[in-house]
């Protein structure tokens, strides 16, 4: 009597092959694509020859090499790990606040960033000789408080601490650290284009020292995220049905959020404001393949790298050789994207 | 055993008192319906009992008072609907059964096989395996009544607590989900306490009832003793009539004549 019994199988192993196969062609393009056109079978082969023990041989010469291995791999690297983190932490978002329209940025991140940065860059001093680079640091610190300051005041609203509160509280923080930051930007207005520059987000001054400096929160925070995937689908059933299913949903919120957060912090400390990706990317997945958390978060850590990978493509080539800001490509595709999404998502939003 | 004990309950929202001194008990295996007009406090008993709302006195399960124990050791002593359950849009009705699985389950671990089989084996029990990949949020009011249920057997708890199952169902769909409801009290052996509109049904389906008014007990015992004309009449209105048909106690109210309906 097990005719029609669903496996429980919830993420078909090719989708996770689709996707991971997707990442590797965007990452091969990001490579290949630029000034100096470089052939796929150029890449894959130098990327062989640095692997030991194979033997492979790199087609490339060595100024090719340098182009691959100096200047786009850590640009389209960094662009996979921005791209991962702030999908991930959308599809995380949308989770725990049962809201298909939140984003990374809803609980004041984004604003923080801002602040942060504009502080460093109108007020910081030169720091060309530092050990660390005041500018991401300042955004890093910036994303963590803004968010903070949202859960304290979400946390301290006495008709109790539901998700929609905190939400609020989120908006009023945002609102605040942004209308500072415009102030601050407006009164130093020599530093305004920097400051705007950095807002829209760019992959520009990508190096593999921004990689590695990314790299432990993306995958720390991403881990972390992904494991919790089948508790966001008891969470979409509201906090107080979820704890008679015996979760504590605040708990859980807080933890997801300030993984998300820190995940969150860390790539825009070193790639601006990326705007888009972190909803966008997440509802692709749940338009294409399935409501569920536990599809959406692994498939939307996947398929983010390769999105923004390809818009930084696109940032970088169709105005060659000046380059348009990556958030003004995001935004681009993401805006009538959106507006598709609003349309089909009627009765969603809870 | 498993009894639910209620003693000298009392719950406020800020500084309005919803229950106070309120004591019930329900045996092992009892079907207690809780009834009373609308804002007499039924739900918010509920949800004490769930441990959802914050109260004064004394809730126990056996000889576990609520509260003493963590969220997940508590969703495998006790399933709970409430009143508007959620059915997230998108999500299958085998995936929404899935969820009473969720005490049974390290947190974050995978659904085992047995896990499966067993969310299978309720789907089967209520009729419904045959809409088990349907969108959870596109059911009808019956359905998605048999879904609840479904996931409150997946749950395997001793104790089912439900806030008006049959709200917004006609009279065939009603009597169909409360016959489901006796199925599974009587199969499982489960102990349950409900909330409930239509007192023609408690008195059918509920082993005992209990009358709550403005937040306080104001009759206990079996439905013959509850569904009494003057104890209804001082609650409901005065034109209530309790009359019997084929042994069964069929409350009706009628229309006063000449004027305004009035409490």
């Amino acid at each position: 009597m097990n005719a029609g019994r669903p496996s429980g199988l919830r993420l078909p192993w090719w989708w996770i092959a689709g996707a991971t196969l997707l990442l590797l062609v965007t990452v091969i393009a990001g490579a290949m694509i630029g000034p100096a056109s470089i052939s796929p079978w150029g890449i894959i082969s130098s990327t062989l020859s640095r692997i030991p023990f194979l033997n492979v041989e790199s087609s490339l010469d060595t100024r090719a090499d340098d182009i691959v291995w100096q200047i786009r791999m850590p640009r389209v690297v960094l662009g996979v790990l921005v791209g991962s983190m702030l999908s991930v932490a959308g599809s995380a978002y949308q989770g725990v606040f049962r809201n298909p329209l939140a984003d990374p940025y809803l609980l004041g991140a984004g604003a923080g960033a801002g602040l942060g940065a504009t502080l460093a860059i109108a007020y910081g001093p030169d720091a060309s000789g530092w050990f660390i680079d005041p500018l991401p640091l300042a955004a890093f610190i910036g994303a963590i408080v803004g968010v903070a300051l949202a859960y304290v005041l979400g946390y301290t609203v006495r008709s109790g601490r539901t998700a929609v509160t905190l939400i609020l509280a989120g908006v009023a923080v945002a609102a605040f650290l942004t209308a500072l930051q415009t102030f601050l930007q407006q009164r130093e207005s020599d530093t305004l284009r920097e400051v705007y520059g950095w807002i829209l987000g760019s992959l520009t001054t990508a190096g593999w020292s921004e990689v590695r400096l990314v790299l432990p929160y993306v995958v720390g925070c991403s881990v972390v995220l992904v494991a919790f995937r089948r508790l966001l689908d008891v969470m979409s059933v509201g906090d107080s049905e979820a704890s008679t299913l015996g979760l504590h949903p605040s708990r859980i919120r807080l933890l997801l959020i300030g993984f998300a957060t820190l995940g969150t912090a860390a790539v825009v400390a070193v790639s601006g404001l990326i705007g888009f990706v972190g909803i966008i990317v997440p509802h692709t997945v749940r338009l294409m393949t399935s409501a569920s958390y536990r599809v959406i978060v692994p498939l939307s850590l996947l398929i983010g790298g390769s999105f923004l990978v390809l818009a930084d493509i696109v940032a970088r080539t169709v105005q060659s050789p000046t380059e348009i800001p990556i958030g003004v490509v995001t935004a681009l595709v993401g805006a009538p994207f959106f507006a598709v999404v609003l349309r089909r998502s009627k009765g969603i939003v809870s | 055993m498993t009894d639910v004990s209620v003693s000298s309950v009392g719950v406020s929202y800020g500084r309005t008192e919803i229950l106070s001194q309120v004591s019930l008990s329900v045996g092992d295996g009892r079907w207690m319906g809780i009834i009373g007009p609308n804002g007499a406090g039924k739900s918010t008993l509920l949800r004490a009992i769930v441990g959802s709302v914050p109260y004064r006195g004394s809730i126990t399960l056996g000889d576990i008072e609520i509260g003493s124990e963590d969220a997940k050791s508590m969703g495998r002593r006790i399933a709970y609907v409430p009143q508007r359950p959620v059915y997230p849009p998108g999500m299958s009705v085998f995936d929404f059964v899935l969820l009473g699985r969720t005490p049974h389950l390290g947190l974050l671990a995978a659904e085992r096989e047995e896990d499966i089989a067993i969310v299978w084996d309720s789907l089967q029990s209520l009729s419904i395996s045959g809409f088990a990949e349907r969108d959870v949020a596109s059911l009808s009011g019956g359905e998605t009544q048999r879904v609840s249920l479904a996931r409150v057997l997946a749950q395997q708890a001793p104790v089912v607590v439900l806030d008006e199952a049959t709200a917004s169902l006609d009279v065939a769909a009603q009597h169909e989900v409360l016959e489901l409801i006796a199925q599974i009290q009587h199969e499982q052996g489960v102990t349950i306490v409900s909330a409930i509109h239509d007192l023609t049904a408690a008195a059918q389906f509920c082993d005992e009832l209990t009358l709550l008014d403005r937040g306080q007990v104001v009759a206990m015992g079996n439905p013959e003793g509850v569904l009494d004309e003057a104890i209804l009449a001082s609650v409901f209105e005065p034109t209530i009539r309790v009359i019997e048909i084929e042994g069964s106690r069929v409350v009706v109210s009628l229309r006063s004549q000449g004027s305004s309906h009035g409490k």
